[in-house]
């Protein structure tokens, strides 16, 4: 499975990375390499196989709707990259 | 006092050889001088060390001491720490402090345990060298041309070089047990769930476990007396009873059934490497076992489903990192997109950003079949092979990995063959089980890991087989040279 | 060729839970912004989440209450994409395996009879924060307060065919969950959703391409956005064009739906389930416990209404419609003893008070035992209807029982015949022009006219005189002049 320059475009724009443009070849045969790895799998016909999300068979637990959590603004807002009048800021986003 | 186990070192507290302080002391004195050969420590956190020192040593005197109070361990920079920069090795956290600590370190506070540091990591764990660390990699103290081993390198150089007596790491894929093996140490992967995960920063939620790496088996069982337990804050964490891991370490291994897979003993293992495998089941035959050649087929396959499953879940695991709300935010962002492809693109190394991109392309449109719902299935393929075996004897023994540790830079350039170094230790986190390292003896000066599978929370006995081949041997004695 | 068009919803419930789906801050509306995010809920390094038992409780209790299959194990996925107002990257939600399955309710058409609309699914889900755009120039403000919040989306089937059968099946839903409980309802705090799935046909024809208008918080809104959008499409396919499959916006001000830019790119959310939760799983025994314990639903209680209080099917249905509204007009009607009298007073009056003064039953100033007393002073002859308008008016400004009122406004109706025979008396005497018209009149117009007498001495009286007796007097001594 050999990926091209638009493969790891449109693969980095869905991840949200920027990727040098310098460097895409490089990823496009290291992701290519790495996909021909995981490729060995479709030898094995798994087909009656039921796949397996989580190593245990454990079911979820819940949790009793008590408010544990006050409020923590300014502690929590100390590691914030900008945040005024309480909000986290970001570029304005335009719908 | 240093160069001691946690166990002889309790005792030395307790018989008053020295205090908390002291020993807090020295140990922060040795990373001071020694740690800039190994590059452990990503943070070393004196101020806290000493307040925690102080703090054990009045527990003790006030009559209130467990068998941790005073002990001072280094913990993998991937358990969040509150108040400590917490980076998971990564510029995208350089700048984090944590507002809040992780369960494990929680644990390990309430008993009394001191924190000397946080230490170097692969970055956000995916690594098996240590050298995809922002901080750059942590050197192996047996020679440091070589890698540690990954993720929790940084845990196994510190301890190795002697700057801790032991320390926390986690284990996705192999990163307690591989630099265990690298350094000469014992490290234990525990049952998935085991450990909470609360504040371990995820790389891959159905794999990552987090557990302890010391210099015995005796230590990691007093280790896993502190983590191991039910967290309500993890949906994931086991509820299931906690025995005291120390107990049963001297439990005679007589009758001990020991499966030894002949796919971890066939062509991908160093001949040498294999000899000293062999060497060890002799020994466990000395204590008493019985050895049967097993088989578990899938083996090969579990690298292929790894390494769709660990980057298809990161990569939804790792979106949070976005320049909003903590972490590295970009200079000077153009607009939304921009903030965000830049923050990601310049916080993550490229290890991590070619992780995310697989996770990405695998669970893109159209191809979620194929990779990540065909790994699954593989996955349950893999975990039935070692249901079937679990069932005829008590333990699987194997070499934790193919070659013993390698040069930095040997496999950087090839992301494929540093994907191969986890080949015998991927199947274990695929399947959940526990795993251990243990030395088992030396090649060309480099030390050698025997692994040791058990079945789903059988922490237990794989500790009580580990400590009685340590009673029995002494490779897990010794140190490299100047140490 | 008719034009169809086809209507399927997509109703995002907040459930009104204390705590948020996975963590446990609060999900109060209206805090400070930020000041109920905590760590998980702004997805700080290593937090994980843990599932909240009434979420699970209160979507059993829906799935319940459509008659649907409930689904024994369900699994939260993530859906994968970024913006600011999802702290993780991803929407934890149910893609596969949902909670609610397949289920129905029926809606009522203006012709009387009714219609079975399919409930396709129920999901549980996290809700996002809040981007506020308008605070600062050149940045957006995240409020976190929200995000994670549960919602309970529920998607109906393509099975509405105007946009009154989509308001009224909206309405029904609403009713349904405010009565169990398991929302609020409050459409202006977004509380309670909509999203409208729009498309046009010929008749008879293959599903058109649609249009999803997002962010309507009124059914009106909904009934104009549908109406609107409905338009829109027929223009274009008219004209020869294509309708864009594409998410739009109802802007409420202007009236009319608009493309949403920042959405039109093509998304791959990347589903999976989420390896941080579990599987859900749950029993008959659950599930039946849920199901005995559920309150009264609308339906069952609009025919009870009907039934025991021989009300109008109108006027069951809009007082069976809320739970507070209906537990309110029960009230008055026990005080009052008089369910007819009670429920024009509850429609009437207090309604047009409440949506005056938009404020919500719960909230209203005047109590269900006030206006159940009022009220027993009209059946007693003590005030008129007219005056009781007044007490009202004065129990909603000043509050005070109907009887302290009446005491303190001297506004208690006479009743005393010499009184009332002596203001007849000089009605009659002062208004010989009319008194010569009701004499001259064929007898079957005279009832009309007497509505003018009967005026003049309530007037005279200020309004106390007992109606009944005055027009019962009046009528005699009039009569008699004949």
């Amino acid at each position: 499975m050999a990926l091209n320059r638009t493969d790891v475009e449109k693969i980095a724009h869905l991840a949200r990375l920027q990727i040098d443009e310098s460097s895409v070849p490089e990823y496009a045969t290291n992701l290519s390499n790495i996909l021909d790895l995981i490729s060995q799998m479709q030898s094995i016909d798994t087909s009656d196989v039921e796949p397996l999300a989580h190593p245990l068979d454990a079911v979820q637990r819940l949790r009793a709707d008590n408010i544990t959590e006050n409020n923590q603004r300014e502690h929590l807002q100390t590691v914030a990259p900008s945040v005024e009048s309480g909000l986290f800021l970001v570029p304005k986003v335009i719908e | 006092m240093l160069n001691k186990t946690l166990a002889e070192l309790a005792k030395g507290l307790d018989q008053g050889e020295f205090s908390s302080v002291e020993l807090t002391q020295a140990y922060l004195e040795r990373i001071k001088r020694e740690d800039s050969k190994y590059n452990s420590f990503i943070t070393v956190t004196e101020e806290l060390a000493l307040t925690q020192a102080t703090a054990a040593d009045e527990t003790r005197a006030a009559g209130n001491a467990t068998s941790m109070t005073g002990l001072p361990i280094a913990h993998k920079d991937i358990f969040c720490t509150q108040g400590v920069r917490t980076s998971a090795g990564s510029k995208m956290l350089d700048n984090f402090v944590s507002p809040y600590d992780a369960t494990v370190i929680r644990q390990f506070n309430a008993a009394g345990a001191v924190t000397l540091g946080k230490t170097n990591m692969d970055e956000f764990a995916m690594g098996s060298s240590n050298e995809s660390s922002f901080y750059g990699p942590s050197r192996n103290p047996w020679n440091t041309d070589h890698v540690p081993g990954g993720s929790s390198g940084g845990s196994a150089a510190a301890i190795a070089a002697g700057l801790a007596p032991a320390a926390t790491g986690t284990d996705t894929g192999g990163s307690i047990r591989q630099p265990a093996a690298f350094c000469n140490l014992t490290g234990l992967k525990p049952t998935y769930g085991r450990v909470s995960r609360y504040g371990m920063i995820a790389y891959a939620s159905s794999l990552d476990q987090g557990g302890p790496m010391a210099q015995t088996a005796e230590d990691a069982a007093m280790m896993m007396n502190v983590m191991a337990g039910l967290d309500p804050l993890d949906s994931t964490s086991a509820d299931r009873q906690v025995p005291d891991y120390t107990a049963k370490l001297d439990a005679p291994l007589t009758g001990l059934k020991i499966g030894l897979p002949k796919e971890f003993l066939s062509a991908n293992l160093n001949p040498e490497m294999a000899t000293l495998i062999h060497a060890a089941v002799k020994e466990y035959e000395a204590l008493g076992a019985t050895v049967t050649e097993v088989s578990l087929p899938n083996t090969a396959l579990s690298v292929p489903a790894y390494y769709i499953i660990a980057p298809a879940e990161a990569s939804s695991n790792l979106s949070r990192f976005d320049g909003v709300r903590y972490g590295y935010r970009c200079e000077d962002p153009k607009n939304l997109e921009d903030m965000y492809k830049r923050t990601r693109g310049e916080g993550f190394g490229t290890e991590v950003k070619r992780r995310i991109m697989v996770g990405t392309y695998a669970l893109s449109e159209g191809f979620y079949d194929a990779y990540y719902k065909k790994a699954q299935q593989i996955r349950r393929l893999i975990q039935e092979d070692f249901v079937r075996v679990l069932s005829e004897v008590d333990v699987i023994m194997g070499p934790t990995t193919p070659t013993p540790a390698f040069k930095l830079g040997e496999k950087t350039s090839d992301p494929v063959e540093m994907y191969m170094e986890d080949i015998f230790t991927l199947s274990l986190n695929l399947a959940g089980l526990p795993g251990m390292s243990i030395p088992c003896g030396m090649n060309n000066g480099l030390p050698v890991g025997l692994q040791i599978i058990g079945n789903y929370f059988a922490e237990e006995k794989l500790l009580n087989v580990a400590h009685k081949f340590q009673q029995a041997t002494d490779w897990h004695t010794l140190k490299p040279a100047g140490l | 060729m008719e034009w169809e068009t086809v209507i399927g919803l997509e109703i995002h419930a907040q459930l009104a839970t204390n705590t948020k789906i996975f963590s446990g801050a609060s999900t109060a509306f209206g805090a400070e912004p930020n000041t109920q995010a905590c760590a998980v809920d702004l997805a700080l390094p290593g937090t994980l989440p843990v599932f909240n038992e009434s979420a699970l409780r209160m979507a059993v209790m829906f799935g319940t209450a459509i008659d649907a299959e409930i689904g024994k194990v369900s699994v939260f996925d993530r859906k994968n994409y970024f913006y600011p107002d999802l702290p993780k990257g991803y929407q934890t939600s149910q893609l596969f395996y949902p909670i609610v399955g397949e289920g129905h309710i029926d809606i009522e058409l203006e012709d009387g009879t009714t219609k079975r609309i399919g409930v396709t699914r129920a999901h549980l889900e996290e809700d996002a924060g809040k981007s506020l755009h308008e605070e600062f120039t050149s940045q957006t403000g995240i409020d976190l307060n929200r995000a994670g919040t549960p919602l309970l989306e529920i998607v109906s089937e393509p099975d509405m065919r105007s946009a009154e059968e989509a308001v009224a099946y909206v309405k029904k839903i609403h009713a349904l969950v405010t009565n169990l409980g398991i929302c609020d309802g409050n459409m202006a705090e977004g509380s309670f959703r909509c999203d409208c799935n729009v498309s046009v046909r010929y008749k008879g024809e293959e599903l058109g391409n649609r249009t999803e208008t997002k962010n309507i918080n009124s059914f009106r809104f909904i009934e104009k956005a549908i109406k609107g959008e409905v338009i829109r499409q027929i223009d274009i396919l008219e004209d020869g064009g294509r309708i864009t499959q594409e998410t739009r916006l109802y802007d409420a001000d202007k009236d009319e739906t608009r493309s949403m830019r920042s959405k039109e790119e093509a998304n791959d959310y990347r589903y999976f389930p989420c390896p941080d939760l579990l599987p859900i799983v749950i029993d008959d025994e659950y599930i039946d416990t849920i199901r005995k314990a559920l309150p009264e639903l609308p339906d069952v209680r609009r025919s009870r209404f009907v039934d025991t209080y021989q009300l109008s099917a109108y006027d069951a249905g809009v007082l069976s419609s809320y739970k507070p509204l209906s537990d309110f007009f029960e009230t008055v009607t026990t005080v009052s003893a008089d369910a007819k009298l009670s429920a024009n007073w509850v429609m009437g009056e207090l309604s047009k008070h409440l949506n005056q003064h938009d404020t919500d039953i719960k909230n209203s100033p005047v109590s269900a035992l006030q206006l159940g007393g009022l009220l027993q002073r009209i059946k007693d002859n003590t005030i008129s209807g007219n005056i009781a308008k007044k007490v009202f008016e004065a129990m909603w400004n000043e509050g005070g029982s109907a009887d302290e009122i009446i005491e303190a406004k001297g506004l208690k109706q006479v009743t005393d015949t010499g009184a009332i025979e002596k203001i007849v008396d000089e009605v009659i005497a002062n208004n010989q022009k009319q008194v010569d018209q009701y004499t001259a009149a064929e007898p079957d117009k005279r009832g009309k006219m007497i509505g003018f007498f009967m005026g003049q001495v309530m007037k005279a009286s200020g309004g106390k005189a007992n109606p009944g007796q005055v027009q019962g007097l009046m009528k005699q001594k009039l009569d008699a002049l004949c």
